[in-house]
């Protein structure tokens, strides 16, 4: 019988061996579907067929760019949009818990804007900005914002009441108490907002870039599925998987980091 | 209802959307600092309105596009649930089904489910069917992952206690296993729902013959922003009812847990 529940973890070789078969099972059923010509090669190229199209479009340009240059140009937009969330969210957010007026009137009009999906903001990123850098920024900034704003808000509300207390008593201004208290106590809530505000902005990135822009991953994404090119497609969502995992694996270790940091 | 009333934040919040909305008419209509073709006065979001609720824009009237868009999410979200909450239980109950199904997950799961779209186009085209697909890629992962974490919360003693009982298979996985992992599971289906909408948006945004997205993309096209207005409100409020009426199911099918 096989055991069922939380327990009985397995031993080493039984769990490579079936690791081994489902990665085996994957790409195998990939293979043969695509080999054996079921569904045209254009639609469906082989596991093999896509790795020589992700190398030769690291080498060769393909619609301007190779792949590391539109990787470029959409990670320096990636950049400036989770780089203006943070700068404008981690201090909203703080200031909003700890001014209760500020709170009570942002907090019901964050509501309501959180419920617009960032990528619905791209008639108008095009609109007021371009398909240049300002578009896509302004889609990847409404993505990556509210997570921002939100567990800056949530840190410095959870902040032990005794710490505040010792502060007012030694007569903190504002501006002390949110630098010098909140802000410290609150780091391990805005590091976790960071993570998820980075996913976000990431896909919202891709997302802008398959409607308003001339260059980058999303643009590389759109132009293979205008040429019906199923490899090139492949190729550039592994190449936004990568990316995508990498913020995500930095950003983990400077979690772990400070966290370790404070002895939790 | 009537307790938040009385509360001096919920006047606050009721007071800024009443001097912004006043701002708005004063800056559009009045002095004009912002032009018309920037961001629509109330007047002309009103017009619009009306055009698209009564006339019709992008091919059908709004309450059209609403539904279609939402039966897509909701055809996508059901295929996702009903393949992924079952493969997150199997993976969380079994350590030989995880070790088996992980590899080929974790390869899939770091991209994007925006991601998935122009593969969808290529393989199924700009009708239905590549939207409902990319839409169950987007409810696919959090589905499996919050059913696999649902099914390690369970607290080891009702399982032990379960086993040394010698409760068979299937009781099992409909007394303990199930009813233990549905807050989790309801957790991911709450998250991933707002995946669901945000991804529809996206893929009627780039290629779509009706739908919400197709009504934003309209409007870009013709650069009518009162009509981008009109199609980002409706997006926002069909947004804010699915995750109220999974709210809604989620109380129905775990009456014993308090309700707030």
């Amino acid at each position: 019988m096989i055991a069922f529940g939380a327990s009985g973890a397995l031993s080493f070789r039984r769990w490579l061996v079936l690791s081994l078969a489902g990665l085996i099972a994957f790409f195998g059923i990939w293979w043969i579907t695509a080999a054996s010509g079921a569904v045209p090669a254009q639609f469906l190229p082989t596991p093999l067929a896509v790795a020589e199209r992700f190398v030769t479009l690291t080498q060769s340009p393909f619609v301007g760019y190779t792949l590391q240059q539109h990787l470029a140009s959409s990670f320096g937009r990636f950049a400036l949009g989770f780089g203006l969330a943070v700068a404008i969210g981690v201090p909203l957010g703080l200031l909003m818990g700890w001014f209760r007026w500020l709170d009570a009137v942002a907090t019901p009009l964050f509501d309501a804007l959180r419920f617009i999906a960032p990528i619905a903001w791209v008639p108008f990123a095009a609109l007021w900005f371009g398909t240049g850098i300002g578009g896509p920024v302004l889609v990847i900034f409404s993505g990556a914002f509210p997570p921002c704003v939100i567990n800056a808000y949530r840190g410095a509300k959870y902040v032990e009441p005794r710490l505040i207390e010792a502060a007012q008593t030694l007569g903190a201004s504002h501006l002390r108490m949110i630098v010098e208290v909140l802000l410290p106590a609150s780091v391990p809530s805005i590091v976790a907002g960071l993570r998820i505000s980075a996913g976000l902005g990431w896909q919202s990135l891709v997302g802008a870039e398959l409607i308003v822009a001339s260059s980058g991953i999303g643009y590389l994404l759109v132009k293979g599925q205008s040429n019906i090119s199923t490899a090139t497609v492949m190729s550039g969502m592994i190449a936004i998987g990568i990316v995508g995992f990498t913020i995500d694996a930095l950003l983990r270790m400077l979690e772990r980091r400070i966290n370790r940091r404070r002895g939790r | 209802m009537l307790r938040s009333l009385a509360r001096p934040s919920t006047w606050a919040g009721v007071a800024t959307f009443v001097v912004l909305v006043v701002a708005w008419y004063v800056l559009t209509t009045f002095t004009q600092t912002i032009g018309s073709g920037r961001f629509p006065s109330p007047g002309e979001t009103w017009e619009a309105f009306e055009q698209i609720a009564l006339t019709g824009y992008a091919d059908a009237r709004l309450l059209a596009h609403v539904l279609h868009s939402v039966k897509l999410v909701l055809l996508g979200f059901a295929a996702a649930t009903l393949v992924g909450v079952p493969l997150g239980l199997a993976m969380g109950a079994s350590r030989s089904v995880e070790a088996f199904v992980n590899p080929a997950f974790l390869l899939i799961r770091p991209i994007p489910p925006l991601a998935w779209i122009p593969l969808a186009i290529v393989w199924l085209g700009l009708g239905d069917a590549a939207k409902v697909l990319i839409i169950w890629f987007a409810a696919f992962v959090p589905a499996v992952i919050n059913s696999y974490s649902g099914v390690r919360t369970i607290e080891p003693y009702l399982i032990e206690a379960a086993r040394m009982l010698g409760v068979p298979r299937r009781l099992f996985v409909r007394e303990v296993l199930i009813p233990g992992a549905l807050p989790m599971i309801f957790t991911g289906l709450r998250l991933s729902l707002q995946a669901c909408w945000t991804t529809l948006v996206a893929g009627e945004l780039i290629g779509a013959i009706a739908g919400l997205g197709h009504v934003l993309y309209q409007a870009s096209l013709d650069i009518f922003p009162a009509m981008i207005v009109v199609g980002m409100a409706a997006v926002a409020i069909t947004a804010a009812v699915m995750t109220v009426a999974l709210g809604f199911v989620e109380r129905r099918a775990m009456p014993w847990r308090s309700t707030r």
